[in-house]
């Protein structure tokens, strides 16, 4: 009996076995793995440039940058491109362990150029992106065309009752946002002597969110903000006022009353990688474009949610001049 | 003895009574002094300051970093074990999910990994679930998101992996002794309460950025269940067994491995399981430090507020963790089933599994070779679906609920919150000390006293104690609600199996759903503010009550609620007067739970408005100046939960005596 039952179960291995081999002889009609894998072009036809590791802070702005100079840096170039999705601390981090290459868009951070650049020499700067980084006070374009003198700082405090909300204890509410902005705007509500109280959304999403609720629905809502930015696209916020900006009328980070200044957004880059002679390097040194430039490329990928890729290939191919100065 | 239980219960209950009337006195007298102490030492500290213990951490930091490429530490020590890590997961990488030797694809493609999946839950399981996994699987290529899932994947089963390596021997230690068992736990709590986005960035100081560190991250947080889980096992090994064992003659180390490890070998799985929920939980946060996979499609997709698209990815999420949960249940499950399974099926099982083996193997050598079997066929249509119906969806309620919404929680933030709140931050720090240590040693006994009181003296040293108080606030008013819904949904889940079969499926995808997902569509419905925290933190803690109280309600035993019935109790009084109060261990249990899961997503409520400890931790992952009161924020979230775990941990044994 025993033999018999196992001769049956060897039996119907062997039939589930002979099947499987003629499925797999009749299924060879299909194209292989790697075929098609020697496409002239493509990565590894040129072995000057290598692996060019890029990091990519999480702000669709930046983004746009990594997109467009990653685009280039592998079609025309030659190069692999890794790109590293961190928060900018962590970015400036890996230039000295020799993880990051680049950084394309940073936005002052004196503390971090000081410890990377001046202290542990990692980091060296290489060049301005040509974007002006403008921060400030906003509101949606629906309350400044219902009250305009709002755009003035000295009328704020007139309309603070209306921006109170469950969260700001009987104050206007002052929105700000993710954590790691560059922000005065406790300083400037006290030594303005504002009613306001400022709220932290913690997060760009959140802010965003506000914002874009407030147009829908006609709210009040006043919060920091910054360009270049894809949402202003969408949703043109108006900003407000505040006392001119004047050099060194924000030395004292606790009596500041003065507006942002205008950041000149700068590149970044390992003092390895400056030193290495890679082509990428000279890209990233010579990439210089405008505010419009980074929108539109933002804009495509935020708003008509086009790959990075895909809109870098976009914007690359209708502005072939510019991106040729980038890499004669 | 009957006299004795007589004289027993009046006495029991003129202490319960007692109790009772005690906290509500040191309730009223605070609330007195409130009123004369109102706005007085209250500890207070703006976002930009630091204290000395804050810029301290930031040296200690700073100094790790400048020597980082001297340091022999470095060198001979966590490089080396950056390596292996790193091996391990870019080979399993290699396999399933990147391109690899020169090849544009992985080694086994997509047929390959459905027929591996399906194969292996077969053999450890049953067909049932295998066919689920193939379903499963399957569902993950036509989101269009298959390359992704592999990756996450990849990352779940290294960790998983390490964290085991680990987590058995030392769980085995536990079980087997009770100093070490005391020794360890206070480190499980730490590593399971310390917010992940306080040691992400110095993760990545010590192991580099990419998949060695988001895979240590997830160890770290995945290997307390087993740990836990494991020891609780050989713990629970009836005594009498072992005694037998040794009285036979067996050593120790026999007896460990012919009757602990095997008899205990259910429950261990059970660990296992939960160590893989708990990585893949760790998915989205771990793509902060660029670990690859689903994580980074919700993380950027939420950066242009894409709600659709985090959202089809975050059911990704939910749909392997589906699967891999049901896998790991059947696979505890089966040793038991197959011994009552008849033995003419079980004769049949070697060789169809062998079959089984073949067919995969030419299934997995076809993946590799051709195209069609290799790359995912199709555009990932079910993904867009997907993606457009969760737009379409959120719009609606955006638009039609938030009117409502705003009423409610306003309602809740002024009526609830902010007096709380107020009461809390507003009071001198000591008298909330003592009021807090006077309830823990009322409520939990003179050790939770003693614990409170040194918790409550480690948290005014973070120098963070306003921000403790703010977030207290929140935590309670969130677990309030949490058990709110947990009552009401728990009890109607243990009186109706057809409920509990509806219900369950959504909860399990709360809890596995990353809470990235939904910020989106909150924020839209409640605003920037903490109201929009509490809701999140109400999504990931009360599917656990819900279930904890639904199982105490089911163990009541059937004939006692008979016996009620028959005495002519309706509905109402069955619930009030016999199945929650004789739950009453459930219900303890349920609110320790749920306070711990509120206080694990504090951080997560720090993105979307809640401010204090979750957006000091999340500032000190952003800005290097802030990452000292990033940590002592993480610390300060810690103790929080360390207090009241041991209050209502002795609560609940009191309750229970």
């Amino acid at each position: 009996m025993a033999t018999r039952v196992r001769q049956r179960r060897t039996g119907m291995a062997g039939a589930a076995v002979a099947t499987v081999i003629g499925l797999t002889l009749t299924a060879c009609g299909g194209a292989k793995v790697g075929d098609d894998s020697a496409d002239p072009g493509g990565s590894g036809s040129s072995g000057k440039c290598g692996t060019f590791n890029l990091a990519v802070n999480p702000w669709v702005g930046y983004e746009a940058d990594a997109a467009v100079v990653a685009y280039v840096a592998q079609h025309d170039l030659g190069c692999t491109v890794d790109k590293k999705d961190l928060k900018e601390e962590i970015a400036w981090q890996g230039f000295g362990t020799g993880e990051v290459d680049a950084v394309l868009e940073n936005w002052g951070h004196d503390d971090l150029k000081k410890k990377y650049i001046t202290q542990q020499k990692t980091a060296v700067a290489a060049g301005s992106t040509g974007n002006e980084g403008i921060i400030g006070w906003y509101v949606p374009p629906w309350l400044a065309k219902a009250h305009p003198d709002i755009t003035d700082w000295k009328n704020l405090d007139k309309y603070a009752a209306n921006f109170k909300t469950s969260e700001s204890g009987g104050k206007g509410q002052l929105l700000d946002g993710d954590p790691s902005y560059v922000t005065n705007d406790e300083a400037l509500v006290k030594n303005l002597k504002l009613d306001f109280k400022v709220v932290y959304a913690g997060s760009e999403t959140a802010l965003i969110q506000s914002f874009r609720k407030a147009e829908k629905n006609k709210e009040w809502v006043i919060g920091y903000f910054y360009e270049p930015q894809w949402f202003l696209s969408e949703v043109p916020l108006v900003k407000v006022e505040l006392p001119a900006y004047m050099t060194g009328c924000d030395a004292d980070a606790a009596k500041i009353a003065c507006d942002y200044p205008v950041y000149d957004l700068d590149k970044i880059v390992s003092a390895r990688f400056a030193k290495s002679g890679s082509p990428a390097y000279d890209l990233v040194k010579k990439f210089h474009w405008t505010n419009d430039d980074q929108n539109t490329v933002a804009k495509y990928i935020a708003v008509d949610k086009l790959s990075p890729d895909a809109a870098a290939k976009k914007w690359v191919e209708a502005n072939r001049d510019k991106v040729d100065a980038w890499i004669k | 003895m009957a006299v004795a239980l007589e004289k027993s219960a009046p006495l029991a209950g003129v202490r319960k009574v007692r109790r009772r009337t005690v906290a509500a006195a040191i309730l009223v007298a605070w609330l007195l002094l409130f009123v004369v102490l109102r706005g007085q030492q209250t500890l207070t500290l703006a976002a930009a300051d630091l204290t000395g213990l804050h810029r301290w951490f930031n040296d200690v930091n700073d100094s790790i970093g400048a020597d980082r490429n001297s340091n022999p530490l470095f060198l001979y020590f966590f490089n080396e074990i950056r390596l292996v890590i790193d091996n391990l997961v870019t080979f399993i990488q290699h396999l399933i999910s990147q391109p690899s030797a020169g090849r544009p694809l992985p080694q086994i493609g997509w047929l390959g990994v459905v027929a591996v999946v399906g194969y292996v839950s077969w053999a450890v399981g049953n067909w049932r679930v295998a066919l689920l996994a193939v379903a499963g699987f399957t569902f993950l290529g036509l989101q269009g998101l298959w390359q992704e899932s592999m990756d996450t994947l990849s990352l779940t089963l290294s960790a998983v992996f390490v964290a085991l390596l680990f987590a058995i021997p030392l769980g085995v230690w536990a079980g087997l002794s009770d100093r070490v068992d005391r020794i360890v736990t206070p480190f499980l709590d730490f590593m399971q309460t310390m917010p992940t986005f306080v040691y992400l960035a110095p993760l990545t100081l010590f192991f580099l950025i990419g998949g060695a560190s988001a895979t240590i991250a997830t160890v770290i947080y995945a290997a307390p269940p087993a740990i836990r889980i494991t020891a609780h096992a050989i713990r629970s090994v009836p005594q009498a067994t072992v005694e037998a064992a040794e009285s036979l003659g067996a050593t120790r180390r026999q007896a460990l491995l012919k009757v602990l490890l095997p008899m205990s070998k259910r429950t261990v799985v059970m660990g296992v399981n939960q160590s893989i929920m708990a990585a893949l939980a760790m998915v989205t946060i771990a793509a902060l430090i660029d670990a690859p996979g689903l994580g980074k499609t919700v993380v950027q997709a939420l950066q242009s507020l894409d709600v659709g698209t985090a959202f089809n990815a975050g059911l990704a999420i939910v749909v392997m963790a589906i699967v891999l949960d049901r896998v790991t249940t059947a696979a505890s499950a089966r040793a038991e089933t197959a011994r009552r399974s008849n033995h003419r099926l079980l004769g049949w099982r070697r060789p169809l599994l062998g079959a089984g083996a073949v067919v995969t193997v030419v299934l997995v050598y076809l993946s590799h070779t051709y195209l069609w079997a290799a790359e995912f066929p199709g555009d990932g249509g079910v993904g867009s679906s997907v993606a457009s119906a969760a737009d379409s969806a959120t719009g609606w309620a955006q638009d039609d609920l938030s009117g409502l919404t705003n009423a409610f929680r306003d309602g809740v933030t002024n009526g609830l919150l902010n007096p709380f709140q107020s009461l809390l931050t507003d009071s001198p720090w000591w008298l909330v000390s003592v009021v807090l240590i006077a309830l823990g040693a009322v409520l939990g006994g003179l050790r939770a006293g003693v614990t409170t009181a040194v918790c409550l003296g480690l948290l005014v040293g973070t120098g963070l104690w306003s921000d403790a108080m703010t977030t207290l606030a929140s935590t309670l008013v969130a677990t309030v609600l949490v058990m709110l819904l947990g009552v009401v949904l728990g009890v109607w889940m243990g009186r109706s199996p057809l409920v509990d079969r509806l219900l369950r499926p959504t909860l399990d995808a709360a809890q596995v759903m990353p809470p990235f997902v939904y910020l989106v569509p909150f924020l839209a419905l409640f605003g920037a503010t903490r109201f929009t925290a509490i809701v999140a933190a109400i999504v990931y803690a009360a599917p656990v009550a819900i279930k904890i109280v639904a199982d105490g309600v089911r163990a009541v035993p059937e004939t006692t609620v008979e016996a009620a019935t028959s005495a002519g109790c309706n509905t109402w009084q069955i619930i009030t007067k016999v199945q929650l109060p004789m739950s009453r261990g459930a219900l303890t249990l349920a609110t320790n739970q749920g306070l711990i899961y509120v206080l694990s997503m504090v951080v997560v409520g720090g993105l979307v408005g809640a401010g204090a400890l979750g957006y000091d931790v999340v500032a000190g992952f952003s800005q290097g100046q802030l990452y000292g009161k990033g940590l002592a924020a993480g610390l300060a979230i810690v103790l929080l939960g360390v207090m009241f775990d041991r209050i209502t941990q002795a609560a609940a044994r009191r309750a229970s005596a």
